[in-house]
C-alpha cells in the first residue's frame, strides 16, 4: 500500500515512505531519496571546467582540460557508487531478524541482517548533529551474555535521514510486528 | 509462536514422501535437508536415518511429509497423514503444494500422551494464545470458522472478510525460509568460531546452527539420484567435480611432496644449527640482512606446510592454503625475472653499468662536499671545522672508490649467482636487491653515522648548558629539571662552550642535514622494496580470489528477499548469502608476517631527525635496534 502522507528529511527535501505488507510478521520500509537534479551535476560540472579552463588560459597546457574531463567522470562515478543513496530498506520479519539495506545509485547494495536474538528493542533516539537536534531510529543490540545491557546501537536511515513524523509511522509498525512474536 | 522451516530450494519440485531434517534445539524452527521418496520401508527409512546420524553427528529425524500432487496418486493425502503414527514425534509438519499455486501450505500436527494426531485440538490452542490479544468473545466464533474452512478449502474466497482474515491468520503462523543448499553447505559463516564452544554458556545462534547441521550432514548428499538401492531421495547431489581426477592425483602426491619437504628442512635445520652460525657477528649480520630474514620465514612457511597433520579448522586450512598460493605465485614471479635476466645477458648489462654509476655518485658527492666547503648557498661556515669535515669525509669517499675498484671484477659474478636466487621467489631476489643497495650505500651510511652523532653530540651539549645558563639542571633521579647553584667559575665555562656550540652548530647541522637527506632517500627505495616483499608474503591471494569466484564460500551472514505473495499462504523468503568484504577478507586472512611497516608515526620520525637519533629502515618488532 502506498502512503500518500509527504515526507521531508531533517534539511527539508522531499523524501518517501514505501510501506509494503507482505504478511502480519513480514513489513517492509522502503525511503527514497529524490534523485540527484540534473542542475546541481552542471553546476558542479561547470566549477570543475571553469577552473580547468582558467588553469589552461594561463598555463596552455591541454592535458588540464583532459585532466578535468577525467576528474569529472571519475568523480561522478565514485558518487554514485559510493556516496548517493537512492533507498534504503528495512525489512521486518517477526522472529526472525531485521534487515537493513541500502541501494546506492549505481545499483551496489549493502545488506545487513540481524538475528532476533539479538535484537534488544528498536527505539528513536535523539542526537546533536551539526547545530540542531535530530531524531534517528535505531536498533539496540543486547549481548548473548548479558540480556539486559545494551551492547551496541544501530541507527537506521542513516543517510536519508527522515524526521520525527516518518520514524513514528516505522517505529509503530515495527513494534507492533515486534511485540507479536 | 511462529514456525520457521528452512526449506532447500532443491526439494521444491521433488516427488511426494517423507521429510528428513534436524529441529533447532532452543529455537522453533526446522532444517529440511532431504525428502525420501514413496515408496519406502518405514524400517529402512528408520536404519538409514540412523546411519547417517552416527556418520555425522547431527540429530536427524523424520519431520513429516511431503506431497507434489501428480496424475494417478490420490488419496496420497490421508496415507501421508497416517505416517505419522508410524514415525512418533512430537510435532509433524505436512507440508503440500498444489497444482496451479507457487507457495506451500502447512500443516503441524502435535501429538497427545496417547500419540494420536489431533491437528484440530492444536490450531484452537494457536487460536487461544493469539486470542489474548483480541479478546474472548470472539473465540467461539473462530473455532466455528476453523471447522468449516477444512470442510470446504476450495470456497474460501467467497467467504466474509473475517473468515479471510482468520485464515490467514492462522496460515502465518510458519514461514517457509527457502536456501540453496549447496552454497550453505559450502559457506563459512564469520567471524569463525574455533574449536567447539561450550553450548551451555553461550548457545550459537540460530543461522550458525542452520549453516552447521546443513553443512555437517554431508553423509546424506552421497545417496545419488541414479543409485538403485531401496530409498530414493530428493537434495543437492554434486553433478561430478571439474578435472576431479587432476585433483585427486593431485591430493595423493601431496603426501610424497611433504615427506621430501621434511627431509630437506631437516637438513636445512641442521644446517642452520651448526655452531658457526650462532657466533655473535655472524647472528648480527644475518639478523640485519633481509634476505637472511626473508629465509627464516619462509622456512617457517614451509615447516606449516609439510606438517603430516590434516588441517580441519578452516582458518587453519585458509591460513595453508594462503602460504601456498603465495609461494606459489612468488616462485612463478621469481621465474619470469630470472628468464627475463638470463636471456639477453641483461646480467652483465647490469654489471657494466653499476661500476660506472657508483663511480657517478661517489663523484657527485664529492662535488656536493666541496660546495659544502665553500659557501653553500651563500651562507658563511666556520671555515675551520668546514674544512676539517669536508676532508674527512673526502679521505672516506676516496676509501670507499677504491673499495669498489677492486670490487669490480667480481661483481659480474655475483650477479649472476644472485640472481639464481631469483628461483626461489620474487621475495628473495627483492631481498637480495635491498641487502646489494644497503652494501654499496654503506658510504652514505657512514656519513650519517657521522653527521649524525655529531649533531646530536651538540644538540645535548646545548640543551645542558642552556640549563646551566638558566641556573637550572637535569635531576636523573626524578627525571626532571631542577634548580641548581653553580660556582662562578662553572657559569663562565659553561658559558663560554654554550657561545662556542651555538656559532660551530649551523656547520655541523649543514652536513647533517645535507647527509640524512641522502640517507633518507635510501631508507625510502629500501622501504619501497621491503613492502612490496612485505606484500607478496602475506597478501591472502587464495582467500581474495575465493571472495571473487566463489563469493559464498565466506559468508558475512545472510539477506532475505521475500518471495511470493499468494493470499492464503504462509510466508515465503529467500535466504541468500551475504559475501564478506573484501577488506575484511583481506584484514582477517592477511599471513601474520614480520612488519617493516614504519612502527613509528610521522612526528616521532620527524623529532628523531630533528634530534640526531638514528633511523633504520628495518625495525622488527621483535629484536630492539640499538
Amino acid at each position: 500500500m502506498m502512503e500518500d502522507e509527504t515526507f521531508t528529511d531533517i534539511s527539508g527535501k522531499a523524501i518517501s515512505l514505501d510501506c509494503q505488507n507482505h504478511s502480519s510478521l513480514c513489513r517492509e520500509f522502503v525511503v527514497s531519496v529524490p534523485k540527484v537534479s540534473i542542475g546541481k551535476v552542471m553546476v558542479y560540472t561547470c566549477c570543475v571546467w571553469l577552473l580547468a579552463y582558467a588553469v589552461f588560459f594561463f598555463t596552455e597546457n591541454t592535458a588540464v582540460l583532459s585532466s578535468a574531463i577525467f576528474i569529472t567522470l571519475v568523480g561522478m562515478m565514485l558518487h554514485i557508487h559510493f556516496v548517493k543513496v537512492d533507498h534504503e530498506t528495512l525489512l521486518v520479519i517477526g522472529s526472525l531478524g531485521i534487515q537493513l539495506s541500502s541501494s546506492y545509485a549505481s545499483g551496489r547494495e549493502t545488506t545487513t541482517f540481524i538475528e532476533i536474538g539479538k535484537i534488544k528493542d528498536i527505539v528513536i533516539n535523539e542526537a546533536i548533529y551539526m547545530h540542531q537536534i535530530i531524531y534517528y531510529l535505531c536498533v539496540l543490540l543486547k549481548d548473548p551474555s548479558e540480556p539486559n545491557a545494551v551492547s551496541r546501537v544501530v541507527p537506521l536511515f542513516q543517510s536519508s535521514k527522515p524526521r520525527l513524523n516518518c520514524l513514528m509511522k516505522v517505529y509503530k509498525s515495527c513494534q507492533e510486528i515486534l511485540s507479536k512474536c | 509462536m511462529v514456525l520457521k522451516i528452512f526449506f532447500p530450494q532443491c526439494c521444491n519440485r521433488a516427488d511426494s514422501g517423507l521429510l528428513v531434517g534436524r529441529w533447532l534445539s532452543g529455537h522453533d524452527s526446522a532444517v529440511v535437508l532431504a525428502v525420501i521418496h514413496y515408496p519406502f520401508i518405514p524400517g529402512q527409512v528408520k536404519q538409514y536415518i540412523q546411519q547417517i546420524q552416527a556418520s555425522s553427528g547431527v540429530e536427524l529425524s523424520v519431520l513429516g511429509s511431503w506431497s507434489l500432487p501428480k496424475e494417478g496418486q490420490e488419496g496420497m493425502e490421508s496415507f501421508l497423514r497416517d505416517l505419522s503414527t508410524i514415525f512418533p514425534q512430537k510435532r509433524w509438519l505436512q507440508i503440500n503444494r498444489e497444482v496451479g499455486k507457487t507457495g506451500f501450505n502447512c500443516q503441524v500436527l502435535q501429538r497427545d500422551q496417547n500419540g494420536r494426531a489431533i491437528p484440530r485440538e492444536i490450531k484452537k490452542k494457536v487460536e487461544k494464545t493469539d486470542g489474548e490479544a483480541g479478546g474472548d468473545g470472539q473465540k467461539k466464533e473462530k473455532k466455528k470458522v476453523k471447522k468449516k474452512k477444512e470442510e470446504k478449502q476450495k470456497e474460501e474466497e467467497e467467504k466474509k472478510e473475517e473468515e479471510k482474515e482468520e485464515e490467514e491468520d492462522e496460515e502465518e503462523k510458519v514461514i517457509f525460509v527457502h536456501y540453496e543448499q549447496r552454497k550453505v553447505m559450502l559457506s563459512q559463516l564469520h567471524p569463525v568460531e574455533n574449536g567447539v564452544s561450550d553450548p551451555k554458556t553461550d548457545p550459537p545462534s540460530e543461522l550458525r546452527q542452520m549453516f552447521q547441521s546443513v553443512a555437517l550432514s554431508q553423509p546424506l548428499y552421497f545417496l545419488d539420484r541414479y543409485d538403485d538401492g531401496p530409498l530414493k531421495s530428493t537434495h543437492w547431489q554434486s553433478e561430478g567435480r571439474e578435472a576431479s581426477i587432476i585433483v585427486e592425483l593431485l591430493k595423493q602426491s601431496t603426501v610424497p611432496l611433504c615427506m621430501l619437504l621434511r627431509w630437506l628442512l631437516s637438513i636445512w635445520t641442521w644446517i642452520c644449527n651448526i655452531r658457526i652460525f650462532s657466533l655473535p657477528p655472524l647472528r648480527f649480520l644475518s639478523s640485519k640482512l633481509s634476505t637472511c630474514v626473508q629465509l627464516s620465514y619462509r622456512t617457517e612457511h614451509m615447516r606449516t606446510l609439510s606438517s603430516p597433520k590434516r588441517t580441519t579448522e578452516h582458518t587453519e586450512f585458509m591460513r595453508k592454503a594462503n602460504m601456498v598460493v603465495s609461494v606459489l605465485v612468488d616462485m612463478a614471479l621469481g621465474m619470469l625475472l630470472m628468464w627475463w635476466l638470463y636471456k639477453d645477458n641483461h646480467i652483465s648489462m647490469l654489471a657494466n653499468t653499476l661500476v660506472p654509476a657508483a663511480d657517478h655518485v661517489a663523484k657527485e658527492l664529492e662535488e656536493l662536499l666541496q660546495w659544502l666547503m665553500g659557501a653553500p648557498a651563500g651562507l658563511k661556515m666556520n671555515r675551520a671545522l668546514d674544512q676539517v669535515l669536508g676532508r674527512f669525509f673526502l679521505y672516506h669517499i676516496h676509501l670507499w672508490i677504491s673499495y669498489i675498484h677492486l670490487m669490480s671484477p667480481f661483481i659480474e659474478g655475483i650477479l649472476w649467482y644472485g640472481c639464481l636466487s631469483a628461483c626461489f621467489g620474487l621475495t628473495f631476489a627483492l631481498s637480495l636487491l635491498s641487502d646489494m643497495v644497503a652494501l654499496l650505500t654503506f658510504h652514505i651510511y657512514c656519513f650519517y653515522v657521522y653527521g649524525a652523532r655529531l649533531y646530536c653530540l651538540k644538540i645535548y651539549g646545548l640543551s645542558s648548558l642552556w640549563r646551566l645558563f638558566r641556573g637550572k639542571k637535569w635531576n636523573v633521579l626524578r627525571q626532571r629539571v631542577d634548580s641548581c647553584s653553580y660556582d662562578l667559575d662553572q657559569l663562565f665555562i659553561g658559558t663560554l662552550l654554550f657561545t662556542v656550540l651555538l656559532f660551530l652548530l649551523p656547520t655541523t647541522a649543514l652536513y647533517y642535514l645535507v647527509f640524512t637527506l641522502l640517507r633518507l632517500v635510501v631508507v625510502l627505495f629500501q622501504g619501497v622494496l621491503h613492502l612490496s616483499v612485505d606484500f607478496i608474503n602475506s597478501f591472502p591471494l587464495f582467500a581474495v580470489a575465493l571472495r571473487i569466484t566463489r563469493s559464498y564460500r565466506l559468508a558475512e551472514g545472510v539477506k532475505f528477499r521475500v518471495l511470493c505473495e499468494e493470499p492464503g499462504t504462509a510466508l515465503h523468503l529467500m535466504m541468500e548469502i551475504n559475501p564478506l568484504k573484501s577488506s575484511t577478507v583481506v584484514q582477517l586472512y592477511r599471513t601474520p608476517t614480520y612488519s617493516c611497516y614504519p612502527k613509528d608515526s610521522w612526528a616521532a620520525l620527524v623529532k628523531k631527525l630533528f634530534v640526531g637519533e638514528l633511523i633504520y629502515p628495518w625495525r622488527h618488532k621483535t629484536t630492539k635496534t640499538d
